[in-house]
């Protein structure tokens, strides 16, 4: 396999492990602008485990992880009170916080950046992002994902129905940042070098666009937002300088197209009921205008 | 107050903005009845279904639920207390197809997170899954399971919200204008399935409903609500010949019990000159 194949590989299993950790809190309607914070604390938590006290990164990073949700546990209470943008604002500020603070923080290398000596290969990145999938997936038929996307779509209906909303948006985000967590653990074990710089606000922005653009209506909307947003700036890599310019155009052209994202319901529905023949009198229900 | 009621409604004040849009309003349920709400627009019936639900509390009054005072009772647990509803407006949830839309109706009956993390639409066999399944076609609406409930024609919308409503297994169930948008023959049907439902005796329905015809079919009692307060209560027949309940419908010229005694007056004036 040629370097740069492995390295496109690495960087579409980082990113859909970072869609996920967006993914979990939007399906609750809770837009977290501040995923890029909780992926460094994810990021420089197992980095500093592995290189001090020598912890092997497959268990480091699932630390680093638990780091990032406790993270969230303590901010989620004031966070949570505010919704809509300034739920995204606040989420927004929690970022700027944490990466203000790893930029202080000495120990952790300020803003000269942290080099982290033990490394994970390509196949420890494909698990843990295969794990992230399969467990978020699962997630999604059980009562709380039934129940979280329940609060998306109406918080008093779902009230009434007995799901305890607080709690459920609360543990969405605490999970999600967790999975952002995973997702900072597997990019400072296989980049060897993090610095806060880089978990600014434009990688949170790019993971949320991930989300929305593959659909937030089943769990495979975020696999292929990442994976389609992903690929498609290698693909364009033959229009150099262009290639950023034409990826936004498409952007735009998607969101206009379809505004529930690449993947809806319906189109899972069109692609694997084949067996049952569609309901007469039923419009098959589109993208559009939902 | 008498065993016999499963909701009891105790001087119930509610007021939006100094508008007293519930006024000193009392009435009782009875166990295993067919209850009508009626009364014309703006009389404060979907009000009374969110003040029963919690949506609202009262400024003042009880609510008794068998012999549970829930008043102060938050909204997210009174369908533990066996109160179950449907929406004036269909509110289906559409991000879920209509399998996990009656599956989150259920979601009461659960307890604890673990029961929560249990993968209810993962595998086919699951105990609670296969019940929403038989509950979607018992009520004809198996063809459904998979479909995006956004897609659905409106009056199936309604089916899978009772569907829906009936998966918490409710004492008490509210339905508001539940055959608002069906043609006469959806009508028919509605009222026979709800019939059917009741036929227990475990099943207790309040329906607030226009269509008069239909609460006279279906149910027992009436209770009129006009301005938030009650004006009259008993059999449909009774309440319909009502002089009071005619007049807030049609104004009081037009009432024929109202004008007799108008020209009765008349007369006993015209003989005293």
């Amino acid at each position: 396999m040629s370097g740069y194949f492995e390295g496109v590989l690495v960087l579409l299993a980082i990113n859909v492990v970072f869609a996920y950790g967006a993914y979990l809190p939007l399906a609750a309607g809770q837009l977290n602008l501040g995923i890029a914070g909780f992926a460094a604390v994810g990021a420089y938590g197992s980095a500093y485990l592995s290189d001090t006290f020598a912890i092997h990164p497959i268990l480091a990073i699932p630390i680093g992880a638990m780091f990032a949700g406790l993270i969230a546990l303590l901010v989620a209470v004031p966070v949570l009170r505010t919704r809509g943008i300034y739920l995204a604002l606040a989420t927004f500020a929690v970022g700027q916080i944490v990466r203000a603070a790893i930029l202080n923080l000495e120990f952790l290398g300020g803003a000269a950046g942290y080099p982290v000596s033990a490394f994970v290969g390509l196949p420890v990145v494909l698990g843990f992002a295969l794990a992230v999938i399969v467990v978020v997936m699962v997630l999604f038929a059980t009562r709380f994902g039934i129940a979280l996307r329940a609060v998306q779509d109406d918080e008093r209906v779902a009230d009434l129905m007995g799901v305890e909303v607080r709690g459920f948006q609360m543990a969405a985000f605490i999970l999600g940042a967790a999975v952002a967590g995973i997702g900072g653990g597997l990019y400072a074990h296989h980049f060897s070098y993090i610095e806060a710089q880089y978990f600014n606000i434009g990688l949170s922005i790019s993971i949320v666009l991930y989300v929305l653009l593959g659909g937030t209506q089943t769990a495979w909307g975020p696999l292929i937002g990442a994976t389609v947003f992903t690929l498609l700036p290698e693909l364009l890599r033959g229009s150099a300088s262009l290639r950023y310019v034409v990826f936004a155009a498409g952007v735009i052209v998607l969101m206009a197209l379809r505004p529930q994202g690449l993947l809806t319901r319906a189109t899972i529905q069109r692609l694997f009921d084949w067996r049952n023949p569609p309901i007469p009198g039923v419009p098959m229900a589109s993208g559009r205008g939902q | 107050m008498t065993d016999t009621s499963i909701l009891r409604l105790d001087c119930i004040h509610k007021n939006f903005g100094g508008v007293n849009v519930i006024d000193d309003l009392s009435f009782e349920v009875q166990r295993g009845s067919r209850t009508a709400l009626i009364g014309p627009n703006g009389a404060g019936k979907t009000t009374v279904f969110n003040l029963i639900s919690g949506v609202f509390f009262p400024d003042s009054g009880s609510i008794f639920v068998g012999e549970n005072d829930i008043t102060g009772i938050k909204s997210g647990t009174r369908i533990r207390h066996g109160i179950a509803r449907t929406f004036q407006n269909v509110r289906l949830m559409p991000h879920l197809s209509t399998l996990e839309n009656v599956i989150l109706g259920q979601h009461s009956r659960n307890r604890g997170w673990l029961g929560a993390l249990q993968p209810v639409n993962l595998l086919p066999g699951n105990r609670w899954c296969e019940e929403a399944r038989a509950g979607l076609a018992d009520a004809g609406l198996g063809d459904y399971e998979r479909a995006s409930v956004g897609s659905l024609p409106y009056g199936v919308q309604r089916r899978i919200e009772l569907v829906r409503a009936l998966m918490a297994q409710p004492k008490l169930l509210l339905l508001d204008e539940p055959a608002a948008g069906l043609n006469a023959a959806e009508t028919e049907e509605l009222q026979i399935h709800l019939f059917k439902l009741c036929q227990s005796g475990d099943l207790t329905l309040l329906v607030v409903e226009h269509d008069m015809h239909f609460v006279g079919a279906l149910c027992e009692a009436a209770v009129v609500l006009s301005f938030g307060r009650k004006i009259a209560e008993g059999t449909p027949d009774a309440v319909r010949d009502n002089p009071d309940v005619q007049e807030v419908y049609l104004g009081k010229s037009a009432s024929p019990v109202s004008a007799a005694s108008e020209k009765k007056e008349g007369d006993r004036a015209s003989q005293r000159a």
